[in-house]
Parts: structure tokens; C-alpha cells; sequence
């Protein structure tokens, strides 16, 4: 379904990502992990095609299309889903407008009727209880005053009602409690199925507890420097980033 | 300068021509008036961006044309006039075509008892005793050169007068709608609304023209609302983008008195809206809201003056700008709390975004207070457009056009949704949508 070749890329002349290798096929969950500022949100930023970052060389296909020449909105219509670090909250545009907009233009990039008012509504009120929000949040602006945990949720359920086929989950679970972090992965588990894929991002291992993962990749320095099962995770809770730290040192050493 | 003279000896040798048409009206207390401000006109200088109060709205522009009162009667189709109303509402609608009332466009439809909506040339012909208490009374022509030229030049405009504790449920309409052709024309509205003691009113000040021609509106308007009297006024701007509006809104407040304003405009070549609220007495309650849309080589002033001369009054100001290419905005607004007006609370703010490198806005948020025991606060910011909120839509699978759209809409959201007529606010959302999607 992905497939990142020899992928740099960076910021304002900056290079973050120094050769990113990476294939992902339907039905996988992957996790990459690695200490801060190892890249992690730029690769989630570049896949959903965010402008600010410069792609300096390499190729990313995504269901056999070049993805690097796709516009941001075109990426989403292709079905790929980016849930935010940062879910920015916009003033004056409800939750309603916002996802009946987006899941309309994605409907007619595809060629599929729009939905009706009722057909939204009815879809809607489904996919609200796999995140436990209540329908009155719908009428509020876009996470506008919404609490870290509400901010995460409302990106699942998005996530939900737009049902993209590469789910990219950008440190969904930092700041979240346990209970928060159980709804989220709660939610992320019911959408898993054998035709899309996902993408955790994250710091921490303990969402993988919830959202188990089928191979682990560590990113470190702009590099995946380890891949695995999730084994791997446990084995970088225990030792810590540290561990990949020392070990990428020797190698170079050695 | 001598440009400048030239044009003022034009404006006043038409005022011959003008009274030979009034057929009478010339004996009339309003003629005197008129004459006056002829005078006053006569003796004063169009202002230069060396006046304090115009220092970043040159009318340089407006003194090149040589425009001509308008006379001809003109015929508008149905089908434009339509396109101008608001959706599933029955209420009362009042037409000026080049500045005269259009009687076989205009309806009215469920007024109470005693109250008056129409043309102020009928009520000026039955010298009627509100009309005659109240007119001038507010806009003062001594030092105002755009309202001597209107009061000189009295003819038409709108008259609406709400005796009593009567409320006029459904809001009234009054379109001035410009129709010039290649003629360079002034159209000048008069208007005056009256609101008596515990009535209510909602009314709507719409400005149109059929065709992007150049024409010259000079638009004066008082506003009289009397003890808790409440008032709701529109203003919606759709003018042709090579006119020049200048208009002038007067509103004088008594004890408990609530007023309201919001001023939706796409501007003209050359914009200024003064809006003037005075509070006179205490209780009273002011909003001024506005809109402000340009684009191209647009020049938008607008200058309000929020008068808070007595205690316990509040009054709460809201501006918006979207600018586009090259325009210009102008923002200056001044609220003063004179001694005596202890407990007043005063809220006036000013927000623009700037769409492109070259447009630009000048904004002025002034308090002047005078009094000690009061709340007051402004504040004024020049931004662009939220990028991440607009990647964040995009990410959504929303277009780059629409996310743009849908951001607009929503920095202007805050104005619209403080209008209370939901018909209402779906025309202007629609100006919006044409506007920007």
C-alpha cells in the first residue's frame, strides 16, 4: 500500500529525515517509535503533504501513485488520514461543517453520491459512540475549548466517518489518560480491517499495549535504525532510547 | 485646490435647477434648512488627508467627476429587485431607484396602527410634525461638508416612524438601488427613523445598482430612539465597484434605550461610513457591528464615533476586514466616556485579515475617557490567513478554494450570527459564498 525509498526531507533548510525506508501493505499495523526530534511528526507531516516541508530526494509510492506529486486534499481523497499531534482548533467552523464538507468532496473525488442531511446525521451518530462523544459536541467549533483528551477523540472520529485506508496516528496517545487513551485505541482497533493500514506514531510504548502492533521501526536521527515485531517495544521500554542511542554509536564505530 | 473649488461651484450651480423642480416645496421650513446648508456648503472645504480625521482616505478621486443629480425616472426590472430580497419573509419592502421612491416596487404588509414607512418627500409635502421636530437635528451641516451637500439637497430618502409601544414585528426593507447607465449621477437618501417610547424596529438599509457604473451615493441617515425604544439596523453595501458612497449614520439614544447596528460591505472605489451614537440619557445599550470585504484597488473607511455622555450605558463595537490584491482599509474608532458617565462599560474591537502582500489597513481603535468608575478596552489586530488551520481542512479532503472559504466565513462568523433574522443572515452568507468561494 506505502512505500518510502530513500526519502529525505526537512524544514527551512534543514534536513530531518535522512533516508527513510519503509513499506507498508494492507491490513498492517506499524509503530514507529524513537526519542524526540528524531523525526517522527516531520515523516507524518511529509506523507499527509504538508506544504512547510521540502522533499530534498527519494520516492514514496502509495497504491502504486506517485504520492509526493498529490496535493495535500487529494492525499486525504486518496484515503489517507492524518490524526494530528497538535489538532489545530478553528474558530467558527462547526464539527458539522467541517466533516460534512470533507467527506462530500472525498465522496465526489471518488465519484460517489453526496450524502444528504439525514444520510450524515444517521452516519455520524454511529461512529460518535466508538469514541464516546456526545452529539451536542457537533454544533461546537472545530476543537475549539476542547480538553487535550476531546481534542484526541474528535481526531478518531473523524478518523471514523472519513474511513481512510493509511491511518496515520501522530502521537495520538501523549497527554492522554488511561481511560482516554483506552476509548482512543478502542477506537482505532474496531476501524482495523484487512484492507487498510495504519501508522502509530508515538514516544511512549504503552499505547501499544492497546493498539498492538504487527512491526516496530525505530527512528533516530532522521534514520529507521531498528526494525521488529513488537518485541521491540517492550525490549525499548526496558532499556530505554538510550539503548538504540549507544547501539547506532557503536556501529558507526565498529 | 482649484479642482477642488471648481467642483464645489458645480455642486452649487445645480441647486437652481434643483429648486425649480421642488414646484412649491420652496415655501416650506425644510427649504430653509436646505438654504442653509447651501451656505454652509458654500463656506466649507472638502477635506484633504491633512485633516485629522481623514488622514488615510483622500477623496481625491470623488472631486474628478462632475456628477449630476438624478432625475429621470427609471425602470428596474422585477427579476433584480427579487434577487435582492431575502428568502421566505413577508414583510415590508421600500424601493428608491436613483434616489426616488419607487411606489409600484414598494409593498407594505402587517404595520401596526399609526406607524409611518415610506417616502420622507410625502411626509415632507404633509409637513409632518415628527418629521419637522427631527430632521437636521442630528447630522449637523455647519462643519460636515458631505452632509450640507445632502441637506442642501434635500429630497428624498426613507421615512419610518414607530409611534408609541407599537412593535413591527417583521423587519422593513428599503433598497436604494442605483441604475445610471453611463451617466455619472449623485444619488443622495435622506432618511429618518423615528422609534417612540418602548417601541421596536428592525430595519434594513440595503445599497445596489444594476451594472458596474460610476455614481456618487451620499447617504444620510438620523436615528431617533426614544425612551426604551429598542432598534435593530442593517446596512448591506453591494455597491458597483466604481461608485463612491459616503454615508453618514446619526443615532441619538434616551434613557434605556437599545440600538443596534451591523454594516455588511463589499465596498465601493471609494467607501466612508461614519456611524455616530450618542448616548443622551442612561440604561441605554449600543452595538456597532461591521463587515468590511474588498479587494482590487478598494478604499474602505470606516469611522464611528460611540458618545457615552451619561452613566450606566453600555456599548460594544465589532469590526472585521477581509482584504484582498491591492485595497485599502480604513478603521477608526473613537469612544468617549465624558465625566459624568460613571458605570459605563465600553468594548470596541477591530480584527482584519490581509489575503495578500499589498493590501493594507490603518486602523485606530481611540478611548477617550473622562470619567474614573468605568470598563473599557480596545484592541485591534492585522493578520493573514491561519495556515494550519487551512492544512488542517485540506488534510480533511477539503479543496484548497474551500478551505479558504470555509475559513473566511468563519472569521466573519462572529458579525453574521449577531444579526437576530436568520433570513437575514442567509443573504449574507450568500454575499460571502460569492464572494470568496
Amino acid at each position: 500500500m506505502l512505500e518510502i525509498k530513500n526519502l529525505h526531507a526537512g524544514i527551512e533548510g534543514n534536513e530531518i529525515l535522512k533516508g527513510i525506508n519503509l513499506k507498508v501493505n494492507a491490513g498492517e499495523v506499524h509503530a514507529i517509535m524513537g526519542p524526540n526530534g528524531s523525526g517522527k511528526s516531520t515523516l507524518a507531516q511529509v506523507l499527509a503533504g504538508r506544504e512547510e516541508y521540502e522533499v530534498i530526494s527519494g520516492e514514496v509510492f502509495y497504491n502504486e501513485k506517485n504520492l509526493l506529486e498529490l496535493n495535500t486534499e487529494d492525499r486525504a481523497r486518496e484515503g489517507i488520514f492524518l490524526a494530528f499531534q497538535y489538532p489545530v482548533e478553528i474558530p467558527g467552523v462547526s464539527n458539522t461543517n467541517l466533516l460534512k464538507t470533507a467527506l462530500n468532496e472525498i465522496r465526489k473525488y471518488r465519484g460517489e453520491e453526496e450524502l444528504d442531511t439525514i444520510e450524515f446525521l444517521a452516519l455520524i451518530k454511529e461512529k460518535m459512540k466508538l469514541v464516546e462523544l456526545d452529539q451536542k459536541f457537533m454544533s461546537r467549533a472545530v476543537n475549539e475549548g476542547f480538553s487535550g483528551g476531546e481534542k484526541k477523540r474528535n481526531e478518531i472520529f473523524q478518523m471514523a466517518v472519513l474511513q481512510p485506508k493509511l491511518a496515520i496516528l501522530d502521537e495520538t496517545d501523549s497527554g492522554l489518560d488511561i481511560d482516554a487513551l483506552k476509548i482512543v485505541a478502542n477506537g482505532v482497533n474496531k476501524l482495523r480491517s484487512k484492507d487498510n493500514a495504519t501508522i502509530v506514531v508515538t514516544h511512549y510504548q504503552r499505547l501499544l499495549n492497546y493498539i498492538v502492533p504487527d512491526f516496530v521501526h525505530v527512528l533516530y536521527k532522521g534514520k529507521i535504525v531498528k526494525s521488529g515485531g513488537k518485541e521491540l517495544a517492550f525490549k525499548l521500554e526496558e532499556l530505554g532510547y538510550d539503548w538504540v542511542k549507544s547501539d547506532v554509536a557503536e556501529t558507526v564505530a565498529g | 485646490m482649484d479642482k477642488t473649488i471648481e467642483i464645489k461651484d458645480w455642486y452649487i450651480s445645480n441647486f437652481g435647477e434643483f429648486e425649480k423642480r421642488l414646484n412649491g416645496g420652496s415655501e416650506s421650513s425644510i427649504h430653509k434648512k436646505r438654504k442653509e446648508a447651501l451656505s454652509n456648503f458654500s463656506r466649507l472645504d472638502f477635506p484633504t488627508i491633512k485633516d485629522e480625521e481623514w488622514k488615510y482616505t483622500s477623496i481625491a478621486p470623488l472631486l474628478k467627476h462632475n456628477f449630476i443629480p438624478s432625475y429621470e425616472k427609471k425602470n428596474i426590472s422585477k427579476e433584480f429587485i427579487k434577487s435582492l430580497l431575502f428568502d421566505e419573509m413577508e414583510h415590508s419592502l421600500i424601493v428608491f431607484i436613483n434616489g426616488r421612491y419607487s411606489a409600484e416596487n414598494s409593498v407594505l404588509l402587517n404595520l401596526p396602527e399609526g406607524v409611518i414607512v415610506g417616502s420622507i418627500a410625502d411626509e415632507i409635502k404633509k409637513k409632518n410634525e415628527v418629521l419637522l421636530k427631527h430632521f437636521g437635528k442630528y447630522a449637523d451641516h455647519q462643519n460636515h461638508i458631505f452632509t450640507a451637500l445632502s441637506t442642501a439637497y434635500t429630497e428624498d430618502g426613507a421615512f419610518i416612524y414607530v409611534p408609541k409601544g407599537k412593535i413591527v414585528e417583521e423587519p422593513i426593507h428599503i433598497i436604494f438601488i442605483t441604475s445610471s447607465a453611463d451617466k455619472k449621477i449623485l444619488i443622495q437618501p435622506r432618511n429618518l427613523f423615528v422609534a417612540e417610547k418602548s417601541s421596536q424596529v428592525t430595519i434594513i438599509e440595503h445599497y445596489a445598482c444594476d451594472e458596474e457604473s460610476t455614481y456618487f451615493t451620499n447617504a444620510v441617515t438620523e436615528i431617533v430612539t426614544e425612551e426604551n425604544a429598542v432598534v435593530d439596523h442593517i446596512k448591506l453595501q453591494e455597491e458597483s465597484k466604481k461608485a463612491f458612497h459616503i454615508a453618514r449614520m446619526e443615532v441619538d439614544q434616551e434613557k434605556n434605550s437599545n440600538f443596534s447596528s451591523h454594516l455588511i460591505s463589499t465596498g465601493a472605489d471609494l467607501t466612508r461610513n461614519e456611524f455616530n451614537a450618542r448616548f443622551n440619557d442612561e440604561g441605554g445599550e449600543c452595538t456597532l457591528n461591521g463587515l468590511y470585504m474588498i479587494d482590487g484597488t478598494q478604499l474602505f473607511d470606516a469611522h464611528t464615533l460611540m458618545d457615552h455622555a451619561k452613566p450606566h450605558c453600555n456599548s460594544h463595537e465589532h469590526y472585521k476586514g477581509i482584504l484582498d490584491d491591492k485595497s485599502r482599509g480604513v478603521f477608526n474608532g473613537k469612544v468617549i466616556v465624558r465625566q459624568d458617565a460613571q458605570k459605563t462599560n465600553a468594548f470596541q474591537e477591530n480584527n482584519n485579515i490581509l489575503l495578500s502582500d499589498e493590501s493594507l489597513v490603518n486602523t485606530k481603535p481611540q478611548l477617550e475617557i473622562f470619567a474614573d468608575d468605568v470598563k473599557c478596552s480596545h484592541g485591534a489586530t492585522i493578520g493573514q490567513m491561519d495556515d494550519e488551520a487551512k492544512f488542517y481542512l485540506k488534510s480533511r479532503g477539503i479543496g484548497e478554494e474551500a478551505s479558504k472559504g470555509i475559513l473566511l466565513h468563519a472569521f466573519a462568523s462572529d458579525v453574521v450570527t449577531s444579526i437576530k433574522i436568520e433570513s437575514v443572515r442567509n443573504y449574507i452568507e450568500k454575499i460571502i459564498t460569492k464572494k470568496f468561494n
